[in-house]
C-alpha cells in the first residue's frame, strides 16, 4: 500500500465527510423550509437571505448550549448511544458509490473504501447496528419514556430488517454479485430500461417501505413520537449528544437514499447526458451531478412522505411488516430465482411483481373472511356494546 | 346487565358499522398519492397564512382587549371618580385606587366630589378579561388594542394614574380605539334620562338538543 493511496483515501473521506455535514445541515434547513410550505406557513426564514444561515445559527447553538448530563443516568451508556449512531451512520456511507467509481479523478475516489464486494452484507450489518445507539440511549436515560421508545424501536428494527434484506435478494440474484458498484455498473450497461426499478417494482416498494422504517422516519417514528413518549429515546439528551442523533439519524436516510437511487435507479446513468460509455469533457461532473439528483429527489419524497402521512400504531406496524411485506418479499425472491434459472425473459419480472401485489390486496380486501368466521354484529346490541358471535 | 352501565340512554345511541376496505384501500397506495398530490399542491400553491410580525402588524378584531387607558372628560379632568368598582370586579385583584376628596375651591374641579389620588394597575398580573371595562359606571376606564406592551421591571409594569392618561392621550384619535361615550357626560350611571335599552335575553333556537329535559331514564336510582 502505498502513501499515495493512503493520501487519495483521506482526501475522499475529507471530501466524503465535509460534503455530508454540510448537506445534513442543509437538508434540515430545507425540511423545515418544506414542512412550513406544506402547512401554509414560512418558516425560518430570518438568519440571512431566505433563512440560508439557520443551520450556522443552529450549530452554534448546539455548541454553546449547556449540555446538561442528568444525575439519574448511567453516564458510560448515555454517552455511547450517540456517539453509536452518528459512527454506524457515517461507517455505513463508506462503500456507497457518490459517483462513477471508474472514471474517478487521480486525486480522489467517488467510494471511501473501493472494491468491497460484500458491500450490501456490510451495509446491513453496519445500519442495523445503529438501532444500538437508539436503544442504549433510552436505556441510559433511565427514563419510562425513553426506554420505550427504545422498546419500540428495536421491535421496529427487527421486524422491518427482514424485509429489507429480503427485497433486494432479488436484485442481488439478478446483478449475481453484492457490490453495489457491480450493481451499478450492471443497470448503467443496459441503458435506461435496464434499470431494477421497471425490472423489481415490488422489491423496490418494499425496500422503500423498510428503509423508512429503519431510519425511523415518519409514517414509523414510533420511538420518538411526540404525542405518546414526550420526546421518546432521546427525551433526556440535550444540546450537542441531542444534535449528533439527529446527525446519525439524517446520514441514514441520505445513505438510504443513496441505496434507493443505485439498486433500482441505475445510479448515474441517465439517458443520453449520461450513458456508461460517454466520455466527453466533463462526463464525470455530469455523472455525479445525475446521481446527487436522483438522491436529491428521493430524500425529497421522503420529506414529502413525512408531511402527509400519519403516524402508523404499533400493531399496525407490525402487521405490515409480518403480514404484509416478508410474504410479499418471499413471494418475489421465488418469482425472481424461477425466472432466473428457467431463463423466462426478462418481462416476465414486473408481471410477476403485479401479480405477487394484486394477490396481496386481495387477500387484504377479504381478508377478514379468511381469518375466521368471527363477525361483529351490532344490529343485535340494543344495550351492551359489542356481541361476538362465533 | 349492561343497560345499568350505559352513559346515555339508548334512543342516543347510533349503531355503525366500520365501512369495508376495498382492494384499492387495502393497498394503501391511491390513499399516500392523494395524499402526496395534496401536500405538493401546497407547496406549488404557496398561500402562507402566517403574518410577518415587526413588519407586518396583525389584525385585530375591534373589541381586541389590551393595556388599559383611563379616560378623560371635556374639561381634561380624569373621567374616574373613584368609586371602586373596577378593582372590586378585577378577578386578578391588580387595580390598586387610593381616593380623595375633590378641591372643592378649585374652580376645575367644583362641580365633582371624589377623584382618585393614586390609580395603579399592575399590568403583569392582570389578566386582561375587561371586567374593570364592564363594571365603570362612568366608562373612565378602557381597555385599548395596544398589544406589544414590555418593560424592563416588574416595577416599569404597574401603571400609574398619569401613565393611563397618557395612554388615552396617545390612543384617543386612533380609529381603533374610539371613545365609546360621548366626551361631556361622565357615563349612563350619572345620566338616568338616557339609560340605554335593555336587550332581550339570548333565544335558545327551536329543536336545539341542549334545550330538551334529558332522556328519563339516564340516571338509575339505587
Ligand atoms: S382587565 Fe380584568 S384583570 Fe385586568 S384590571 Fe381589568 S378587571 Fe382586572
Ligand atoms: S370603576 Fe371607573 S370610576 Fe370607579 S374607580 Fe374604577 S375607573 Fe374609577
Amino acid at each position: 500500500m502505498s502513501w499515495e493511496f493512503f493520501l487519495v483515501t483521506l482526501i475522499t473521506i475529507g471530501v466524503a465527510f465535509g460534503g455530508l455535514m454540510g448537506t445534513i445541515a442543509y437538508l434540515i434547513l430545507v425540511e423545515r423550509r418544506l414542512a412550513a410550505f406544506i402547512q401554509d406557513r414560512y418558516g425560518p426564514n430570518r438568519v440571512g437571505w431566505a433563512g440560508l444561515l439557520q443551520p450556522i445559527a443552529d450549530g452554534a447553538k448546539f455548541l454553546l448550549k449547556e449540555d446538561v448530563i442528568p444525575g439519574y443516568v448511567n453516564k458510560t451508556l448515555y454517552i455511547l448511544g450517540p456517539s453509536i449512531a452518528v459512527f454506524t451512520a457515517m461507517a455505513g456511507f463508506a462503500i456507497v458509490p457518490f459517483g462513477p467509481v471508474d472514471q474517478a479523478p487521480s486525486w480522489m475516489r467517488f467510494v471511501i473504501a473501493p472494491d468491497v464486494n460484500i458491500g450490501m452484507i456490510y451495509i446491513f450489518c453496519v445500519g442495523s447496528l445503529g438501532v444500538y445507539g437508539v436503544i442504549l440511549g433510552g436505556w441510559a436515560s433511565n427514563n419510562k419514556y425513553s426506554s420505550l421508545g427504545s422498546m419500540r424501536a428495536s421491535a421496529q428494527v427487527v421486524s422491518y430488517e427482514i424485509p429489507l434484506g429480503m427485497s433486494i435478494i432479488g436484485v442481488v440474484l439478478m446483478t449475481s454479485s453484492l457490490s453495489l458498484n457491480d450493481i451499478l455498473m450492471h443497470q448503467a450497461n443496459q441503458g435506461v430500461l435496464g434499470w431494477n426499478v421497471w425490472t423489481q417494482p415490488l422489491a423496490l416498494l418494499i425496500f422503500f417501505v423498510s428503509a423508512l422504517a429503519e431510519t425511523n422516519r415518519l409514517p414509523f417514528d414510533l420511538s420518538e413520537c411526540e404525542q405518546e413518549l414526550v420526546g421518546g429515546f432521546h427525551t433526556e439528551y440535550s444540546s450537542m449528544k441531542f444534535a449528533l442523533y439527529f446527525l446519525g439519524e439524517y446520514a441514514h436516510i441520505i445513505t438510504v437514499c443513496f441505496l434507493t437511487a443505485i439498486l433500482f435507479f441505475g445510479g448515474w446513468q441517465f439517458p443520453l447526458i449520461a450513458e456508461a460509455d460517454s466520455a466527453y469533457l466533463g462526463a464525470t461532473l455530469v455523472k455525479v451531478v445525475v446521481l446527487l439528483t436522483k438522491v436529491l429527489m428521493i430524500i425529497l419524497l421522503i420529506m414529502f412522505i413525512r408531511w402527509t402521512i400519519p403516524r402508523f400504531r404499533f400493531d399496525q406496524l407490525m402487521n405490515l411488516a409480518w403480514l404484509g411485506l416478508i410474504p410479499m418479499a418471499a413471494m418475489n425472491i421465488l418469482v425472481v430465482m424461477t425466472a432466473k434459472q428457467f431463463d423466462w425473459p426478462i418481462w416476465t419480472l414486473p408481471l410477476g411483481s403485479l401479480a405477487i401485489f394484486v394477490a396481496a390486496g386481495l387477500i387484504g380486501t377479504s381478508g377478514k373472511f379468511i381469518v375466521s368466521d368471527q363477525t361483529v354484529d351490532f344490529s343485535e346490541s340494543p344495550e351492551g356494546y359489542v356481541h361476538v358471535h362465533s | 346487565m349492561a343497560e345499568e352501565l350505559t352513559p346515555i340512554s339508548n334512543d342516543d345511541v347510533v349503531w355503525m358499522e366500520e365501512p369495508e376496505m376495498g382492494f384499492w384501500e387495502s393497498t394503501f397506495l391511491p390513499a399516500i398519492f392523494s395524499g402526496l398530490k395534496n401536500s405538493l399542491r401546497h407547496v406549488t400553491d404557496f398561500k402562507p397564512v402566517t403574518q410577518q410580525y415587526p413588519e407586518e402588524k396583525p389584525d385585530l378584531p375591534l373589541n381586541y382587549r389590551g393595556v388599559h387607558r383611563l379616560n378623560r372628560d371635556d374639561k381634561g379632568r380624569v373621567k374616574c371618580v373613584a368609586c371602586m368598582m373596577c378593582s372590586t370586579a378585577c378577578p386578578a385583584r391588580c387595580i390598586d385606587i387610593v381616593a380623595e376628596e375633590a378641591p372643592k375651591d378649585d374652580p376645575l374641579w367644583a362641580d365633582r366630589d371624589k377623584r382618585p389620588k393614586s390609580f395603579v394597575i399592575d399590568e403583569l398580573k392582570c389578566i386582561y378579561c375587561g371586567m374593570c371595562e364592564e363594571a365603570c359606571p362612568v366608562d373612565s376606564i378602557e381597555l385599548t388594542h395596544i398589544y406589544d406592551l414590555t418593560g424592563l421591571t416588574r416595577q416599569e409594569m404597574k401603571f400609574n394614574k398619569e401613565k393611563l392618561l397618557e395612554v388615552f392621550d396617545q390612543t384617543k384619535d386612533n380609529p381603533r380605539d374610539p371613545i365609546r361615550t360621548h366626551r361631556g357626560i361622565l357615563g349612563p350611571a350619572s345620566d338616568f334620562t338616557s339609560l340605554p335599552q335593555v336587550g332581550p335575553a339570548t333565544q335558545i333556537p327551536q329543536g336545539d338538543k341542549a334545550s330538551e329535559p334529558v332522556s328519563t331514564d339516564v340516571i338509575k336510582q339505587g
